[in-house]
């Protein structure tokens, strides 16, 4: 393969037939006879739940898993891809959902460097010759001498396509594609890639679970459910009612909560708040944002652009350089006594990582607000567990949480059921102040359903929710004033009402003077 | 995405598969470790042109063997279980703290030095080694507090720290045992004044085991339920656990580490105390045993459980009782022993990565 392919021919685009399509891991059938045709030059969006066998599907067609049975054809013929090195030589490329670039390195460094035959001396001005002829016939450009750290998200998005395109990959994955990107970014990557697949340049073949995408820019649709094929057909005759029930079958949602107008004092304020990496770098700027009792207030932005560093700081694990939180107007310091006290709760994204330990088991994960507090810690901190194991008994009941016993250690249980565990905890008290962020990554609609419905009923019972979010539906159900988080810094705060998403998308990719 | 357990689906319908506990999983994996150990060793001791059989029967008959071999064995055992302690401990909360030697001879070197005056002004004796006792366990806590607050507050990693101190530890004892508190009778090794056999810790009636065996196992069931049942072991474990989560629980993580590194070193510490007091009568070199890093082996091997570091103190404290017989009877160097402590460490390792391996050991209904 070679860094300057041959000028685009009309007709590059392969199409890709994955048939018959099994994978098993131990006891759990991860793909059960699954099909995919993908026509050549459309973009075709893949569709399906957490878990539901996108991704095992995906790594099985580029090689990082082999399939038990069944075939891939590309153009017809029978491709065998052992690895992804294989996938790469067949033409097929893939843009993960975390970037894969070398920050430090420019663009065209990281163009070089990942061809596989990248030269042990690499002549430069050859090089960047071929590059820029290169990029002169490429629909979207990328600045080529910037590192790569200093591009914007939608930069490096179309950087990773450019990488695939000049490796002369005509069949390309994306993984969730626009999870990084601000919905005009990720308006402009989809039409681009779009137009380029009807020119017949590429074939895209695109995992999501954004319904919004599909309808905008997918030709056909394929959609998995619990690693077997629920339907497939054209994107124009599913519509989301029909999409949404091929996704999740005949569970039933929890109904939204509904939201009952309260009307309260401030609660949570945060006052000029600063914040600082490791690097000495600035996380957060001036952050100032008051939530009232009874107030869902929804922190938007780009992922990356300073609101997980925000959620770190007021939950104590991030030290602040500068500001004051105050909690009904008293000072706030994120010291235990304090969180019982001032009653402020947390759901953190991704619990398993950020509230639980995994090695302990489910009842002493729920103990962990209440382990050093009568009825379970008595004199010199001595614990009795029955107070302990009844508590938790009570909350896996009530809460729902699916696990073989409360001594099981929670890393054993689903995401779904570990989210509901700290929910349990969490929630199951007297709320005044909640810091919820990302409540809902990686979970199946079921538990979406459940865990938003609780949130509402937290703020209908009075508490103050600042919720920090990087899916922007998630804060337009939920929130009552917008804020949104650019660059560290919050620029911009409305109610819901009197926004839309045009403007908070808007916001989303202003930078900072 | 990549690189994630496959994501969660469809269960395939099977019989209930026979499921063993956790618990017999860390017998299982220790012993197997255990017998790869010997197995190495076995090979390396064909190689030299010994008989593998000879040596663990020898082994046995010097540990084991009789009640004097298995009172040598005990003695051993006894500064093995307080430095295995000393590195179980921190290792809950996320430490690897590997410098037990350093604090030990700090803590011997404290209680020797206290005890030099006290001696001479006729002080009584259980107050004098009480005294010597709470200096120790001072000094050996400082020690490696000192490795916990460079961790919580620099960032310097505790692994090396603790090793370096260790170093220190032991240059410390040698200035001072060959400089200020030379004791001028001492002429080929130079050491502290002795206490006196008025102020050494008597044995255990019927025994020439001491008292510090004794301390030990106290000292490991004490922590056991202190780890296990209360708010202070929960919190360690919670820290250790996550400590990021322990954080958001508004737990103080930094004075955990701290405390934690601190009760290592005054367990160390402790040893240090029981050599000086019920073993050597005084500081000097010979304190500097290996007891401190072979316990790191001891706390592995117990996989950081205080109780299960009693029996394992005690096989590695017959390994060390028969190293002098495996010397005489088959002219191997005392090294040898030391080779088959480092190959159990090295098999050890390698079988930490087959935890969670076997589908055997998992509870029903995990499938991962």
């Amino acid at each position: 393969m070679n860094a300057s392919p041959a000028p685009l021919a009309p007709t590059r685009a392969p199409s890709l037939h994955a048939t018959g399509m099994r994978k098993v891991f131990g006891e759990l059938v991860a793909l059960d006879d699954v099909e995919l045709h993908v026509r050549a030059g459309t973009v075709h969006a893949l569709l399906g739940e957490n878990g539901a066998g996108k991704s095992t599907l995906v790594k099985c067609i580029m090689g990082f898993y082999r399939q038990d049975a069944g075939t891939v054809r590309l153009d017809g013929e029978e491709v065998h891809v052992r690895s992804p090195k294989d996938a790469q030589a067949a033409g097929i490329g893939m843009v993960y959902q975390h970037f894969t670039l070398v920050p430090s390195l420019t663009a065209a460094e990281n163009l070089v460097v990942a061809r596989a035959d990248a030269p042990a001396i690499i002549d430069w001005g050859k090089e960047r010759a071929k590059l820029q002829a290169f990029m002169a016939r490429m629909p979207f450009r990328v600045p080529l001498d910037v590192p790569v750290a200093d591009l914007s998200a939608g930069e490096k998005q179309k950087l990773e396509i450019l990488k695939l395109l000049a490796l002369d990959q005509r069949f390309l994955i994306l993984d969730e594609p626009t999870s990084v990107l601000t919905p005009d970014e990720a308006d402009e990557v989809l039409g681009l890639l779009g137009r380029m697949a009807h020119e017949g340049q590429i074939t895209v073949l695109m995992i999501t679970h954004k319904f919004r995408e599909v309808s905008a820019y997918a030709d056909d649709v394929t959609v998995l459910r619990r690693g077997a094929l629920a339907g497939s057909g054209p994107a124009l005759s599913l519509g989301v009612e029909r999409l949404s029930r091929l996704m999740i079958g005949e569970t039933t949602l929890r109904a939204r909560a509904e939201r009952r107008p309260v009307d309260g004092d401030t609660v949570l304020e945060l006052a000029g708040l600063f914040a600082h990496h490791p690097d000495g770098s600035e996380a957060f700027h001036g952050i100032n944002l008051k939530v009232r009792e009874g107030e869902i207030v929804g922190i938007a932005g780009v992922s990356g652009n300073g609101q997980s560093a925000l959620v770190e700081a007021l939950a104590g694990q991030r030290p602040l350089s500068d500001g004051r939180i105050f909690i009904r107007g008293e000072p706030f310091e994120p010291k235990r006594d304090a969180y019982h006290r001032f009653k402020v709760f947390g759901l953190p994204e991704e619990p398993l990582k950020n509230a639980a330990v995994p090695r302990m088991s489910v009842a002493e994960n729920i103990a962990f607000r209440s382990f050093d507090r009568p009825p379970i810690s008595g004199a010199g901190g001595w614990m009795s567990l029955r107070p302990l194991r009844q508590r938790a008994q009570e909350l896996i009941e009530r809460y729902r949480v699916k696990t073989p016993s409360p001594d099981t250690p929670i890393e054993h249980l689903s995401g779904g059921n570990v989210q509901r565990a700290i929910l349990a905890r969490e929630l199951s008290g007297d709320v005044d102040v909640l810091v919820v962020a990302n409540p809902c990554f990686g979970l199946d609609f079921a538990s979406v359903a459940e865990i938003r419905a609780q949130i509402m009923d937290a703020r209908n019972r009075g508490a103050a929710v600042l919720l920090v979010s990087e899916d922007l539906d998630e804060i337009l159900e939920l929130a009552d004033r917008v804020a949104v988080m650019s660059e560290g810094r919050i620029d911009y705060v409305a109610p819901i009402g009197e926004t839309d998403r045009t403007t908070i998308g808007k916001h989303m990719a202003a930078h900072g003077p | 995405m990549l690189g994630t357990a496959p994501p969660g689906v469809a269960m395939a319908k099977a019989k209930a598969p026979l499921r063993l506990g956790p618990a017999v999983e860390v017998v299982v994996i220790v012993t197997g470790a255990l017998l790869t150990a010997a197995a190495i060793f076995s090979l390396f001791l064909l190689a030299i042109g010994h008989s593998p059989v000879r040596f663990f029967e020898l082994v046995y008959i010097g540990g084991f063997g009789s009640s004097f071999s298995f009172q040598n064995t005990l003695r051993r055992a006894a500064p093995l279980i307080l430095t295995g302690l000393a590195f179980a401990i921190p290792a809950r909360i996320g430490l690897t703290m590997i410098g037990a030697e350093g604090a030990l001879v700090i803590g011997a070197l404290a209680a020797a030095a206290l005890a030099v005056p006290i001696v001479t002004q006729g002080w009584p004796v259980a107050l004098t080694l009480t005294a010597m006792a709470l200096a120790a366990v001072f000094a050996g806590g400082l020690w490696t507090g000192f490795a916990g607050w460079l961790r919580h507050s620099r960032g310097v990693n505790e692994t090396i720290s603790t090793l370096l101190l260790a170093y220190i530890a032991t240059a410390v004892l040698f200035f001072f045992v060959e400089g200020p508190l030379r004791d001028p009778g001492s002429a080929n090794r130079p050491s502290t004044m002795p206490i006196g056999r008025d102020y050494m810790i008597g044995t255990l009636p019927g025994t020439n085991v001491h008292w510090g065996l004794v301390a030990g196992i106290l000292c490991c069931i004490v922590l056991w339920l202190v780890m296990s049942r209360t708010t202070f072991g929960f919190a360690v474990r919670l820290s250790g656990g996550n400590p990021r989560a322990a954080l958001a629980q508004g737990l103080p993580v930094g004075k955990l580490v701290v405390l934690c590194a601190a009760i290592a070193g005054g367990l160390a510490g402790l040893a240090g105390f029981f050599e000086v007091a019920a073993v050597h009568g005084q500081a000097n070199a010979a304190l500097v045993a290996g007891y401190g890093f072979t316990g790191i082996l001891v706390a592995f091997l117990a996989r950081q459980n205080p109780l299960a570091i009693i029996p394992v103190a005690i096989l590695f404290g017959a390994l060390a009782a028969s190293g002098g017989l495996i010397q005489r009877r088959m002219g191997l160097p005392d090294a040898s022993v030391l080779v088959l402590q480092g190959t159990i460490f090295v098999t050890l390792l390698a079988a930490e990565t087959l935890y969670g391996r076997f589908k055997i050991f998992r509870p029903r209904g995990d499938e991962r």
